[in-house]
């Protein structure tokens, strides 16, 4: 088990805990239902909680069967359990239904029981009840497991909507789940003294913070004098900043992750690269997939997924020289010093494997970052991003449209275009609607009003914020070096993500005061709160380095992560970031989650 | 004080047994208060007294014919009185809760609390109908919890175990006789409740089932006698005592199978009273002559003789003996006291005290008598620790603590907790004897009240400011102790109707503030119960938990407090049942208009609508003038496939909206998408298959100039304005795709294109035409011409352009491009160099 989570123990902050608290919570309630089981997973968690409790751990509490939950019968399994695990979806209920009637069909003798995750919800339940099962269903319990470990310093609490439900449908559901996801990490953690955070749902999830905190310090009387472990959290409401997840990401993850997509630490990438080439011709390919899981357990990756791309090659081949001068020259060596080399070679085979993955990897992200197609989209985004020909109607996208490439690709550039602009010419919005359902069909239109109404597609108003903010946060650096950056803009090449710009004020002397009159630029209210914390056990003496918790609330890039990761390896910094997120993104997941095409 | 005197009061029923009776309050009550004209009746645990005029006595009354009960504490003095209007009753008897019980002889049971106030009324069983009660009996199940047993006047016995769970069950019926039940007695065993009844001679005893036979029982008895007249029970229900008519008082086994002893009274006429005192004697108390007479279990007998009426109350251990003037407690000496105190008592605890004494006399007497327990001085101190307890003179206190106090010192590793508690619980034993509160409680009583029920005992008696004490003093737990009782104060606050509303709210949250533990809901509801809404409301606004909040107001039928609150909590779960019991509770209308001031809630209606009820969205959408959304919901429903047959409809009904809604631009797009609809069926009818219906504008014209339609691609282009750039690309795309190079050719050298030249390059070479490519490079625009050489790999001529460009950034993007070490590689390098001469 040791192994499983090591990758997540190392910071200041041991994740680990989250990964053993839910593991035993979901252990205790299979252990409610005694025999074997078969587990029905919503699909969007089965991934989420592998992070938590592998096959094998399951398969210890007699979980014999796991199927993906789908509106149709369940497979013939020989179980006295079937337990559904899900989140409180109405949709998947009527799956659910589906299921249980069928099965229930057949006659056999066994028990339902269904796992909210995280939370039971009044709908659902009504909504079984309305299908009629709920009288079949035995246990109903909750899964709470608000935030699933990435990393060492990452965690997520995998919900995708949770940007557009609170922005567009003005459902403030997933704030409230924030809000518990924060009471979690403080329960686990102890008290955070200090508050700092932008934007409308940031303000919501911190007063629902205040507000579950008195209601649960209500109920429990006696609480340990925990100490904080987490010096300060920042709050970022997504609306404050639409600008990055829009950007391409030009690091190693972010890119594997923009183009191949990153699920739950996991890749999928075209095999050929992986195999030698008498491999490649032979026709026994089971799989056409390379699956390949990426967290800092896997050392090499640990030290470029943060890098620029442009800085992967050369440390893969300067690693790959080492590697070979130690597997080299065997000849010439002492019997202790053979020794010594048999003693490392499983270690270096281990390294040499990871380095042979990492380069099969970054030769199928260049095939792609060398094309036309991919270096002209980035150059118009450049050019936005330092307001170039922002404008007008842009002849690149214009050019997208023509050929109708994909839609969500399209309005990514319209977006950035716009937010860079702050707002389109009356014109140019109109020419770009026109066209896109001229291509796209009337579907788009519908894409566009949502748009619009998060914000992402708006009239250009009087001040032109962007402008100002380019400036002032210096979001787009000239001439800065790749290879060995000296400033966050290396993550996008020139642009530095405004979110992690406002994390960098965060622990500088000050904070946010230097920052006041950008801060008025940026939507929603501003906090900036010391919450009195019963026997300030917090203060922690000034050497030892802070803890930063930075909470995205709408999601947040591996860019952004890289970003932050940077500036706590500066050598005159004194901060370490946790990064916490509603979920990992990307501009493509990002838009789609919106426009729900 | 002298060991003469403190056990001056002892009196020896047997070996080693000795019993006590002191005084512990002088009655506070009115000189006019004489027990003989009253039935009186205390609850146990020390608790109220209440009495009323005995009927069956002649004396002169006062005031109008019907009965008064006065209430008063255990140090007498009076908490109420009032006056009772019911049925006459037959039994009057406290519940261990404190509540004063009436049995009424229409077979009603009327339960008070200690201030009088009325709580409820029930009827024991429908059975007894006509027959009156007679006779009743009010006892303690093992449980602790109060039952009662009531007698019909034609001797049929009804049982309630415990009050607060009224189950009735009839008791099997005596043989039929013409003799009258002469005495009778409960007794409450673990899983068993029976009667033991006496009918002149004969005994039985009756079961909790109607249709069992009792048998005559046949105690042994040696003395003739003709009628048993009194039977009492022991708290444990182990022992029984019979009175017979020949003056004997017979003590055995509640089996009847051991005989303890049997003893002469020499008084041959019923007791008052027959009570067990504890499980080791038995008193009777004869009013004729005011006689108390106490019986050991083996026989020895004491008497007292008191000049006035006297009541005898039973607790676990001792008896409470109330008179006019005292109120005295009888029990067994408790074994530890006995051995400190008892004349000549070798004990390591009586010498202790002894050295103790002599130490506060200054008397070198001291040490010998340390000396004397140096072996034992351990269980020395713990005896002078556990004997305090017993005792409720505060000078036998001190003296005691004094003395486990000194005999510490000569422990080196003594644990003083046990100390630390005694004293603890002796303060607050003393605080609750104190007359003013007047709970005659003892340490053993306490410990099997439970702290916690104290506290309630308090708490009723409005006692909150020392409750309070108590519960800071005891460290009990907040939820337990301190939050509880402020709970209860607020609760009796609100209960108050002449207080202001605003005033009672503030007080009470300055008082109690956050507090953990403390449920605002729960006083809130009393104050609802009370009729005070407004109150209720109020004191919501305090309440953290939201749940609870919500689910209150909604029963107040505060729906917009309700619907806000619900918000508040950011809980989405707690506003959709908010939503949907209002739904379900208001006229639709009214409901509509209540939950659109809630900008969330309206939302969440909107979304659970969306999900189940799409004919109430539109109205939604309607009421709120939303045509956008409308319109979006038309256009949602025209592409599902299923609703395929009325997607003009839909449309032209998007359309309408749109226009509302002033977004004419909207409007026009679905009216361009109708009429393209109607042209694209048009097509496929011609075509004879679907190929059309469904696609772009964009797709549609490229479908035509695909199948070379150009003329009515021309058409088509102009009706739908497509514009000059795009249609180009159309047109390109097309002819790549046809591989009509030569229709692309004369193409480009039509007009002049509006998208430039590269475009052909691209189309050519992703057709990997590379020979048409060709073609259209020079006709590229010059800032394009480097890049696009170098896309069609004309890598030579790529860099000679840059050259004459003089563009040292696409040379070098040629060289790396270039294979190293080639010769064109060597000439790029000698142009990057001629250009950095030149410079």
């Amino acid at each position: 088990m040791a192994s499983h989570h090591s990758h997540l123990q190392g910071g200041r902050v041991d994740i680990s805990l989250i990964q053993t608290t839910a593991r035993n919570n979901l252990i205790s309630l299979l252990e409610k239902c005694s025999g074997p089981k078969a587990i029905v997973w919503d699909n969007s968690l089965a991934g989420p909680v592998g992070l938590i409790a592998q096959y094998a751990v399951l398969r210890e509490h007699s979980v014999t069967k796991m199927f993906p939950l789908r509106p149709k019968s369940l497979p013939e399994a020989d179980v006295a359990h079937v337990i559904f695990i899900t989140r409180p979806k109405l949709h998947l209920m009527d799956y659910v239904g589906q299921n249980v009637h069928a099965d229930s069909r057949a006659k056999t003798k066994k028990q339902y029981h269904v796992f909210f995750v995280p939370k039971k919800s009044l709908l659902c339940m009504e909504r079984l009840k309305h299908i009629g099962v709920f009288g079949s269903i035995n246990l109903v319990e909750e899964f709470r497991c608000e935030l699933f470990p990435f990393d060492a310093d990452v965690v997520s609490m995998e919900i995708s909507d949770v940007f557009r439900e609170y922005t567009l449908e003005n459902d403030p559901t997933y704030l409230y789940q924030t809000a518990q996801a924060i009471i979690f990490l403080q329960k686990l953690y102890g008290p955070i003294p200090k508050v700092w955070g932008k934007g409308a749902a940031a303000r919501q999830v911190w007063d629902l913070v205040t507000r579950l905190q008195r209601e649960k310090n209500n109920n429990v009387t006696t609480r340990p004098n925990q100490t904080s472990t987490i010096d300060q959290i920042l709050l970022i409401d997504r609306t404050v900043d639409l600008i990055t997840p829009l950007a391409t990401q030009l690091t190693y993850e972010g890119l594997i992750d923009e183009i191949f997509g990153i699920n739950n630490s996991t890749a999928h990438f075209p095999i050929d690269n992986f195999l030698s080439s008498e491999e490649r011709t032979s026709e026994s390919l089971s799989e056409d997939k390379k699956q390949i899981i990426l967290n800092s357990a896997d050392k090499l990756f640990a030290d470029i997924r943060d890098k620029n791309f442009n800085a992967v090659g050369a440390f893969l081949s300067k690693q790959a020289k080492t590697i070979s001068t130690q597997l080299d020259n065997t000849q010439e060596r002492s019997v202790q010093e053979m020794k010594l080399y048999v003693q490392k070679l499983p270690q270096i085979l281990v390294k040499k494997k990871a380095l042979s993955h990492h380069t099969a990897i970054a030769e199928c992200i260049k095939e792609v970052t060398d094309s036309y197609d991919f270096l002209d989209t980035l150059q118009t985004e450049q050019e936005f991003l330092n307001c170039i020909e922002v404008d007008k109607a842009s002849p690149y996208i214009e050019d997208l449209i023509a050929h109708a490439k994909p839609l969500v690709k399209v309005l990514r550039l319209i977006c950035l275009q716009c937010i860079t602009s702050s707002g389109l010419k009356p014109k140019v919005l109109e020419h770009y609607k026109k066209e896109l359902v001229q291509v796209y069909g009337i579907q788009a239109l519908l894409a566009i009003t949502k748009l619009e109404k998060v914000g992402l597609l708006k009239i250009q108003s009087g001040t032109r914020q962007y402008t100002v903010l380019r400036k002032a946060l210096r979001l787009t650096m000239e001439d800065t070096s790749e290879i060995n950056p000296t400033d966050i803009s290396y993550v996008h090449s020139v642009y530095a993500p405004l979110s992690v710009r406002l994390a960098e004020q965060v622990t500088k002397n000050g904070g946010w005061k230097q920052l006041q009159d950008v801060l008025g630029l940026l939507p929603g209210p501003t906090l900036d709160e010391s919450p009195a914390i019963p026997n300030t056990l917090a203060q922690n003496n000034s050497d030892a380095p802070q803890v930063v918790l930075v909470f995205f609330i709408g999601g947040c890039t591996f860019a952004e992560i890289s970003a932050l990761r940077f500036l706590s390896q500066q050598e005159d910094s004194n901060v370490e970031f946790l990064i916490a997120t509603t979920k990992l993104i990307n501009g493509t997941s990002f838009l789609e989650s919106i426009i729900e095409l | 004080m002298s060991a003469a005197m403190l056990t001056a009061d002892w009196f020896l029923l047997g070996r080693d047994l000795y019993f006590r009776k002191f005084e512990i309050y002088t009655m506070g009550w009115h000189q006019d208060i004489n027990l003989e004209n009253f039935i009186a009746t205390s609850a146990p645990y020390g608790g109220p007294i209440a009495i009323r005029r005995d009927e069956q006595k002649f004396i002169k009354v006062q005031g109008s014919g019907q009965p008064i009960i006065s209430i008063f504490s255990g140090s007498g003095k009076q908490i109420t009185s009032f006056k009772w209007t019911r049925r006459p009753i037959v039994c009057m008897g406290w519940s261990n809760d404190e509540k004063l019980i009436f049995i009424q002889e229409d077979g009603w049971v009327v339960l008070h609390d200690m201030f009088g106030q009325y709580l409820h009324t029930f009827e024991i069983s429908k059975k007894i109908q006509d027959a009156k009660i007679i006779d009743a009996r009010i006892f303690t199940n093992p449980h602790n919890q109060t039952g009662v047993a009531v007698m019909t006047s034609n001797f049929k016995i009804f049982l309630i175990k415990n009050l607060q769970d009224p189950k009735t069950r009839q008791l099997s019926e005596l043989i039929k006789s013409s003799l009258h039940p002469t005495s009778w007695v409960v007794i409450s065993e673990d899983n068993n409740t029976e009667v033991l009844i006496a009918r002149e001679k004969e005994l039985f005893r009756l079961k909790q089932d109607e249709h069992h036979t009792s048998i005559m029982l046949e105690p042994d008895i040696s003395n003739n006698y003709s009628s048993i007249l009194e039977m009492a029970v022991s708290f444990n229900a182990r022992h029984v005592a019979l009175f017979t008519d020949s003056g004997y008082l017979w003590l055995g086994s509640s089996n009847l199978r051991t005989k303890y002893c049997e003893t002469d009274t020499n008084i041959i006429h019923k007791p008052k009273q027959l009570v067990w005192c504890g499980n080791e004697s038995v008193v009777a108390y004869w009013e004729r002559d005011n006689t108390l007479f106490i019986v050991g279990k083996h026989g020895q007998k004491m008497m007292y003789t008191y000049d006035s009426s006297v009541y005898l109350t039973a607790e676990i251990d001792g008896i409470r003996i109330l008179s006019n003037t005292q109120h005295e407690l009888l029990q067994k000496v408790p074994d530890v006291v006995q051995k400190i105190f008892r004349i000549n008592s070798t004990d390591p605890g009586s010498f202790l005290l002894e050295a103790s004494k002599h130490y506060q006399k200054r008397s070198h007497r001291a040490n010998e008598y340390i000396c004397l327990v140096k072996q034992d001085l351990k269980k020395a101190v713990e005896q002078c620790i556990d004997a305090v307890g017993y005792e409720f003179d505060t000078e036998v206190q001190k003296m005691l603590i004094r003395a486990a106090q000194f005999g510490k010192c000569f422990i080196a590793d003594m644990d003083s907790t046990k100390y630390v508690n005694m004293i603890r619980l002796l303060r607050v034993l003393n605080a609750v004897r104190d007359p003013k509160i007047g709970i005659p409680l003892t340490f053993t009583q306490l410990q099997n009240l439970t702290q916690k029920t104290l506290l309630d005992r308090l708490i009723t008696r409005k006692e909150y400011y020392l409750a309070l004490h108590i519960a800071k003093y005891l460290q009990m737990p907040e939820e337990e102790g301190s939050s509880h009782i402020l709970v209860h104060w607020a609760k009796y606050k609100v209960s108050q109707a002449h207080l202001e509303e605003e005033t009672v709210a503030r007080v009470i949250a300055e008082k109690l503030g956050y507090t953990p533990g403390i449920s605002y809901s729960e006083i809130a509801s009393t104050a609802s119960q009370c009729g005070r809404k407004k109150l209720a409301i109020k004191l919501l606004d305090y309440e953290s938990k939201a749940s609870e909040q919500v689910k209150l107001l909604l029963e107040l039928t505060e729906n917009t407090p309700a619907l806000s609150k619900a918000i508040e909590s950011g809980d989405t779960d707690l506003v959709y049942m908010v939503i949907l019991k209002l739904r379900e509770k208001m006229a639709l209308g009214d409901f509509k208009m209540t939950i659109r001031a809630f900008p969330v809630a309206q939302s969440l209606y909107i979304k659970y609508c969306k999900e189940h009820n799409t004919q109430a969205l539109n109205e939604i959408y309607i009421q709120e003038d939303d045509f956008s959304a409308q319109a979006q919901t038309f256009i949602m429903e025209s592409l599902d496939e299923k609703k395929a047959h009325m997607r003009d409809s839909l449309l032209t009904s998007a359309a309408e909206a749109y226009r509302k809604g002033r977004k004419d631009m909207h409007a026009s797009m679905c009216d361009e998408y109708l009429k393209l609809l109607r042209y694209q069926r048009s097509l496929d009818e011609k075509l004879g298959q679907p190929k059309y219906v469904g696609k772009s504008v964009h797709e549609t014209c490229l479908l035509l100039l695909k199948s070379n339609d150009v003329k009515s691609a021309e058409k088509f282009r102009n009706e739908y304005k497509i514009p000059d750039k795009r249609y180009w690309w159309l047109r390109i795309q097309s002819l790549a795709h046809l591989e009509d190079w030569g229709e692309l050719e004369k193409f480009s050298k039509g007009k002049k294109s509006p998208i430039g030249y590269a475009p052909f390059v691209d189309i050519c070479l992703e057709k990997n035409n590379k020979q048409e490519a060709l073609k259209y490079l020079p006709k590229v625009s010059e800032d394009l011409k480097v890049k696009y050489y170098i896309k069609a790999e004309c890598l030579e001529d790529a860099a000679k352009i840059a050259f004459e460009q003089k563009d040292i950034q696409s040379l070098l993007y040629v060289q790396s491009k270039c294979p190293s070490q080639s010769s064109l590689s060597e000439k790029v390098n000698s142009f990057i160099t001629q250009l950095d001469n030149r410079k």
